[in-house]
């Protein structure tokens, strides 16, 4: 057996033996589908209605509003308008009424444009206020309409309403919505990596700085090259990482499963359609939600998956050469800090920045550029390749990364076999880059 | 006696800092020799460049008649100064996987390991993990992890820090056992007891420099001052001084002795030590005639405060 893979498997099995690998393989889907169960049990519980006095006064508009009780708003409206004004301002929260809509006598309608109040405790939402504003809103044109002795229902025949279907040029038809869900599985995707790289990547640090303190570098890198070590460290712990999305990625699915059978929500066929089955549905009706499905299926798929995998390798494998060679550097977790700042914040930018100028304009400058730079290409450009990459760019994107890779490899090995010879002293930037020259 | 290991005119520097000046080593092969020098003095990084776990900025390393390149890796054995095991792994895995990072096959790695275990009587260690063991029981492992592979080449970076007496006295024993069976062992230690007892071979270094090579013997024979401790019961004290201070130079002497004679320590010259005692005997009883040698401790003191 060759050294290195000698290496990758004592890597893989420490991590793997390693109690809090195991508690996190298996208790963290637990409490993922905990959380997941409590929210969806905490929003399936029916909300409160709130009880919404209306005084008034103008007698146009209570109707509208009581008419809209059955609406599943919320809110429900009570006519109050007999009671006095005033009273009904001093005592409306003691009572058990959210607010009061007072709407003012008028003879012209078009004053009480800015004349109704509402009086409440708590400020009211936003959408809310909206729904007030657009029945009275809607009311006035009406009577409005009526005053100008327009025909109402002709108008409302007349109103039409578009939509626009989205096309290719290449003629295959599309959806809207459809933007949506491509940046959902390219950011699924970006932030997966990310978090891969932030876990994983701290793994190979700790593992190497575990080396240091328990001073048994010196024995090893007596007999291996420090390369060696660290590349079979950073494929060892990536394994142990695969292994674990791997159990994670099962046993989600099926707790989703088990859950979905239990709470009775249908999984039904779009759960688990294959293309064939997709053909004959889309053939038998062309609903939108067959649309989607297919839509979904002629995403880029294989460039999606297969840019997975290039971008991840490149991206953990860049990143945690960064790790091992600060875990070189340092004594202790609590040194690296220092260290760590400068590789978690491309990272950090990589997820906004695709996240923004992505879903803006997934082939703007910025967009571009952020898929070109190998720091943040792994994330930003995997977000673009559900919409559509031109092969080029991502020949350059690959190209690049690969080529910062080996030379950052390079000098994570440089730093790496000095520093783990090195104890007892923090060291500085300026350190580092002398240990470069040795 | 053929040469296993050539240093010749090894340079290394730390940035600005000469840790290795253009030292030059021959290490013969079936020796025990002594690699001594203060702190700081360049033995690590020396060590650590016959090791290849750092480059030599310029000189060259023979092992063996041939310059050393990666495969020799597997023909030393290295037990450093700064040395442990992984914690949370158990003896006997741990043991295999460094035996196979130094070219052994897994099989071979664990007939040797029984073998080892069993000689060391530490079978019943295999399963239990080394945050277990006390310091001394995992010093035992790491040597047995150093010699496992039977290297032509040991390297020992104070091999008995962390032994009690018992354990070191094992250690030695297994040491010496080594060179019988042909290897050739590199000793850097403080302590120079060891030395006198094990080395046959010393090389000092100091600040970067190689002061003193050589057999051990000879190393003494350069360092030695023709004195000569003497214990003396003579009724005429007088005399007897106004006698040899005529001839030699005289100085107090320290050493055990149970009758409560005269202790002096003389200083021959060029004089035969016939001629000293020529003149003692004519003036009383000598108990006590021995020539002072210098210990190693003495060498590697006068030495390194020279300079």
């Amino acid at each position: 057996m060759s050294i290195i893979s000698l290496i990758i498997k004592r890597e893989f099995v420490a991590k793997v033996r390693n109690k809090s690998f195991i508690v996190m393989t298996f208790l963290s889907p637990l409490l993922f589908v905990g959380i997941a169960a409590f929210v969806g049990y905490l929003s399936s519980m029916k909300a409160e209605t709130k009880r919404i006095a209306i005084h008034d006064e103008s007698g146009l508009f209570v109707n509208e509003f009581v008419s809209k009780n059955s609406d599943k708003s919320g809110y429900k409206y009570v006519d109050l308008s007999l009671i006095d004004a005033k009273f009904l301002k001093d005592s409306i929260t003691n009572e058990s009424y959210e607010g009061l809509l007072l709407i003012p006598k008028t003879t012209n309608v078009a004053d009480l444009e800015s004349k109704i109040q509402f009086i409440s405790n708590d400020s009211p939402s936003i959408s809310f206020i909206e729904n007030v504003q657009s029945i009275v809103a809607n009311k006035i044109t009406n009577i409005n309409l009526l005053e100008a002795k327009l025909d109402t229902e002709a108008i409302k025949n007349a109103q039409s309403k578009v939509n626009i279907s989205l096309a290719k040029a290449s003629g295959e038809q599309s959806v809207k919505g459809l933007n949506e869900i491509k940046i959902a599985i390219g950011g699924g995707f970006g932030y997966l990596i990310m978090m891969f790289i932030i876990i994983y990547g701290n793994m190979v640090m700790r593992s190497v700085i575990e080396e240091k303190t328990n001073r048994i570098i010196e024995i090893i890198i007596s007999s291996v090259k420090p390369f060696q070590l660290m590349i079979g460290k950073i494929i060892g712990t990536s394994l142990a990482g695969i292994l674990q999305f791997f159990i994670w990625a099962v046993i989600g699915l099926s707790l989703m499963f088990a859950a979905s059978v239990f709470f009775g929500v249908n999984v039904g066929p779009t759960a688990k359609v294959s293309p064939e089955m997709m053909q004959q549905a889309q053939n038998e009706f062309a609903g939108p939600a067959q649309m989607y499905i297919k839509e979904l299926w002629n995403l880029p798929i294989a460039s999606i998956l297969i840019g997975f995998v290039v971008y991840f390798i490149g991206g953990y494998f860049l990143y945690s050469s960064f790790y091992a060679a600060i875990g070189a550097a340092v004594d202790n977790q609590t040194d690296s800090q220092q260290f760590l700042l400068p590789i978690i914040m491309p990272l950090m930018l990589s997820v906004y920045v695709g996240f923004f100028s992505v879903m803006s304009d997934p082939h703007g400058t910025l967009a571009v550029v952020f898929s070109m730079i190998p720091l943040t290409s792994p994330i930003v450009m995997l977000m673009r390749i559900p919409f559509g990459v031109p092969l080029w760019q991502i020949a350059i994107s690959v190209t690049l990364l690969f080529a910062t890779f080996f030379s950052v490899v390079w000098f994570a090995a440089k730093i790496y076999r000095v520093g783990i010879l090195m104890y007892g002293k923090k060291p500085t930037w300026k350190e580092l880059y002398k240990w470069l020259k040795y | 006696m053929s040469t296993l290991l050539e240093v010749n005119k090894v340079v290394k520097q730390y940035g600005d800092y000469v840790a290795l000046n253009e030292v030059s080593l021959s290490v013969p092969k079936g020796s025990i020799y002594g690699l001594l020098g203060p702190n700081g003095a360049g033995k690590t990084s020396l060590i650590r460049i016959i090791n290849q776990i750092t480059l030599p900025d310029s000189g060259e390393i023979i092992l063996d008649g041939e310059k050393l390149q990666p495969k020799h890796v597997q023909y030393i054995g290295y037990l450093p100064e700064e040395r442990g095991l992984y914690n949370s792994m158990k003896v006997g895995e741990q043991c295999l996987y460094l035996a196979q990072m130094k070219g052994l096959s897994k099989a071979e790695a664990k007939k040797q390991l029984n073998y080892w275990f069993e000689r060391l009587e530490i079978q019943g260690w295999w399963n239990k993990k080394v945050q277990e063991l006390s310091k001394g029981m995992a010093q035992k492992i790491q040597f047995v992890v150093c010699v496992l592979h039977k290297p032509k080449l040991l390297i020992f970076d104070e091999p008995f820090s962390g032994f009690d007496p018992v354990n070191a006295n094992i250690i030695k024993d297994e040491i010496l056992a080594l060179r019988e069976e042909g290897a050739t062992i590199i000793f850097s230690t403080h302590r120079m007891e060891s030395v006198e007892e094990l080395c046959d071979h010393i090389a000092l270094i100091h600040k970067s420099n190689k002061l003193i090579e050589g057999k051990l013997d000879d190393v003494k024979r350069n360092f030695k001052t023709n004195s000569f401790e003497v214990g003396i019961l003579s009724d005429n004290v007088e005399g007897l001084m106004y006698d040899i201070t005529q001839k030699f130079t005289v100085g107090p002497a320290n050493f055990k002795s149970l009758s409560n004679e005269l202790k002096l320590e003389i200083q021959l010259g060029n004089a035969m030590p016939n001629e000293l005692l020529n003149v003692l005997t004519q003036r009383g009883q000598v108990t006590h005639f021995v020539e002072k040698i210098p210990s190693v401790n003495d060498i590697f003191i006068q030495t390194v405060s020279e300079k």
